[in-house]
């Protein structure tokens, strides 16, 4: 029986066939093809809309944040008398600039708070001491006080003149620095005359001008004190509890919230809690659950509504082509040779919807992104096999017509 | 000498049922090369079955079908399903042409599953419809065609494979008598230049045509004497 060699299909071929099986109705093959577009479509711009909208976190999450550590003053709040606020206290030691300073990974570092007073009067003249806000008056102005770290730790940039130190820290001098606004509502532009400010008719000598900040941005509406100054004057914080600020080397903050507590306060460091930055990886992550899981699932719909589409279609040219079958069995197509030809018709059909729906998809998250003044970021894992799962659709929805095609006997097809 | 194209003993075809349906009463029937052989019969007569039989798309219940020579009843599936490809040319009423491929496409998918050349197969598919009289609407597709147009496609596409036996199933069933006539002409042409040609069919006329008439009725088989009948 040597002239009975089997009848065979080669890649090629199978290809060439399934192709023109395709383009023979291409309206159909369209819309057949729309399910995977969208769902693939839908698949890429979520991850690709996700990835970037992150991605914009964690540019937005400069290294300033990652910087900055706050250690809160819990004072009354945690020894139990319940009633924290209003009660003057201060918990941070007098020495807290030294003892963060010791601190491996710090910077600088410094208490600070809001100087308890109501409606303080802060004039460039001495002679007004009642009528707050009247003409020339500053009696919108707040009164800070901080220690030289944490003056430093804000990274103050000066107009003019120069900031207070540990000097006039440890003398309790009478000096302050006059945020840009506050310069401004006082009619003061220059420090080489050493003009004065008066607070409640007391005298403090302006030593400099702050024009922008990049930690505590409030004390650009207001004067800024020396913390000892404000301690021996007004005596401890009241209203605001104290606050110390720490400006800690990139990579540090974490590290310095968990120590700061304890070196602050060996005896009770519970009084103080360190507030580290939020960890850009977790919030990352955060974002991305929750946008993502939703549109994920619609996707997730619309490649089942695909796949149901491309499995009618081909259900559909498989009984409207059962002539074609018959013939191709009476010339020589084994049933394997038929089911071939459909299941790679139907994955073909797949494959390129799931390319229409990369290419739609990558085109919203780049268009979104150019809108918004983004960056667009598109992760190659959900890029790159994007068509693949459309392929995947096509070839799982192709199953049952290709299989069912194999098995049309010619003889009753080709009667009709 | 060679073997017969077409060597069946006692082949019957029955389908189950109660009682047994006898498509087919034992046949015997031999059919050599060059022969040119009709057969005729009213619907239901087990022309259609006979059809299947020869043309490999059924087995014979009973006795045995030598094809070339090559004892079909011992063959595997994917082996007949080769055989069938390889020896065997069909023409139907309906000509089963792909719409959306062109004459030539048509006649060389008929290469397809037997030959993985592709570019000989264009080749041979030019040359049968050259044979068949259409050389110049290679590239026409077949909605643009006549009916004997269309047949003449189909038998080009039985030809390609170079087979030892056309089966035509009502070749011009789906004709008007003048381009019938063409077609049988066809036929007779291709077989006086050597090709194994079977035609079914119900029409006296076109039985008339062929050399030898065998006559089905009921599943029973006669040869009329076909060299009186030409006398």
């Amino acid at each position: 029986m040597s002239g009975i060699r089997a009848t065979r299909l080669t890649l090629r071929d199978l290809l060439a066939e399934a192709l023109a099986g395709l383009v023979q109705r291409p309206g159909r093959s369209v819309l057949t093809m729309l399910g995977t577009v969208l769902g693939v479509g839908a698949f890429v711009a979520v991850l690709g809309l996700t990835s970037t909208a992150t991605g914009q976190i964690g540019k937005s999450f400069s290294l300033l944040q990652d910087t900055t550590v706050t250690v809160d003053d819990l004072g009354g709040a945690s020894t139990g008398d319940g009633t924290g606020t209003g009660r003057a206290r201060m918990d941070f030691p007098p020495d807290t600039d030294a003892r963060l300073a010791r601190l491996n990974g710090v910077a600088d570092g410094g208490v600070w708070w809001t100087v308890p007073l109501r409606n303080p009067v802060i004039s460039p003249r001495a002679d007004v001491t009642v009528e707050p806000g009247n003409g020339s008056g500053g009696g919108d102005l707040a009164l800070f006080a901080a220690s030289p770290g944490a003056l430093r730790a804000m990274q103050p940039t000066l107009a003019t003149g120069r900031l207070y130190n540990d000097f006039h820290q440890r003398r309790g001098e009478h000096v302050c620095l006059l945020g840009s606004s506050a310069a401004r509502l006082l009619g003061i532009t220059r420090v080489d005359n050493r003009p004065a400010v008066f607070v409640n008719g007391t005298a403090y000598t302006v030593v400099g001008l702050v024009s922008d900040v990049q930690r505590l941005p409030q004390t650009l509406l207001g004067m800024v004190i020396p913390s000892s100054t404000a301690l021996n004057t007004y005596g401890a914080p009241a209203d605001s509890p104290a606050q110390a600020v720490i400006r800690t080397r990139p990579g540090a903050a974490r590290l310095i919230a968990r120590q700061a507590a304890t070196a602050l306060r060996p005896d009770r460091p519970e009084l103080l809690k360190a507030v580290p930055p939020p960890d850009p990886h977790a919030l990352r992550d955060q974002v991305s659950t929750d946008l993502s899981g939703l549109f994920l699932v619609l996707a997730a719909i619309c490649l089942v509504v695909g796949a149901v589409g491309i499995a009618n279609t081909t259900l559909v040219a498989v009984l409207e082509r059962t002539g074609e079958i018959g013939l191709r069995r009476a010339l020589g197509a084994r049933p394997r040779h038929i089911t071939a030809q459909f299941l790679t018709e139907s994955t073909a059909l797949g494959a390129l919807g799931g390319l229409i729906g990369t290419s739609v998809g990558v085109a919203v998250v780049v268009a979104t992104a150019l809108a918004r003044h983004w960056t667009a970021v598109l992760e190659p894992y959900a890029v790159l096999p994007a068509p693949l799962i459309g392929a995947l659709v096509g070839f799982a929805a192709g199953l049952y017509p290709a299989l069912r095609a194999a098995r049309i006997e010619p003889l009753d097809a080709l009667r009709r | 000498m060679t073997d017969p194209v077409v060597q069946l003993a006692g082949c019957a075809k029955t389908y189950p049922g109660s009682p047994l349906v006898h498509a087919l009463r034992p046949v015997d029937l031999t059919i050599r090369t060059g022969d040119y052989l009709a057969v005729v019969g009213p619907s239901g007569s087990g022309k259609s079955t006979l059809l299947n039989l020869l043309g490999l798309l059924d087995r014979p219940s009973a006795g045995t079908y030598r094809l070339s020579g090559v004892d079909v009843a011992g063959l595997r599936e994917r082996e007949r399903t080769a055989l069938r490809g390889r020896r065997v040319g069909f023409v139907f009423q309906a000509f089963h042409l792909l719409p959306y491929r062109t004459a030539l496409e048509n006649v060389a998918l008929a290469r397809l599953y037997v030959t993985t050349a592709a570019r000989p197969r264009a080749e041979a598919a030019a040359e049968a419809l050259r044979r068949v009289g259409l050389g110049h609407r290679l590239h026409a597709l077949p909605t643009t065609m006549s009916g004997g147009e269309r047949q003449r496609v189909a038998i080009a596409r039985a030809l390609v494979n170079s087979p030892d036996l056309l089966l035509c199933d009502e070749p011009t069933g789906n004709l008007d008598s003048a381009t019938a006539h063409a077609v049988m002409d066809l036929l007779e042409q291709l077989n006086d230049c050597g090709v194994t040609v079977v035609v079914i069919t119900h029409d006296p006329a076109v039985a008339a045509r062929a050399r030898r008439r065998v006559t089905i009725l009921d599943g029973r088989l006669s040869e009329s004497d076909s060299e009186s009948e030409l006398a």
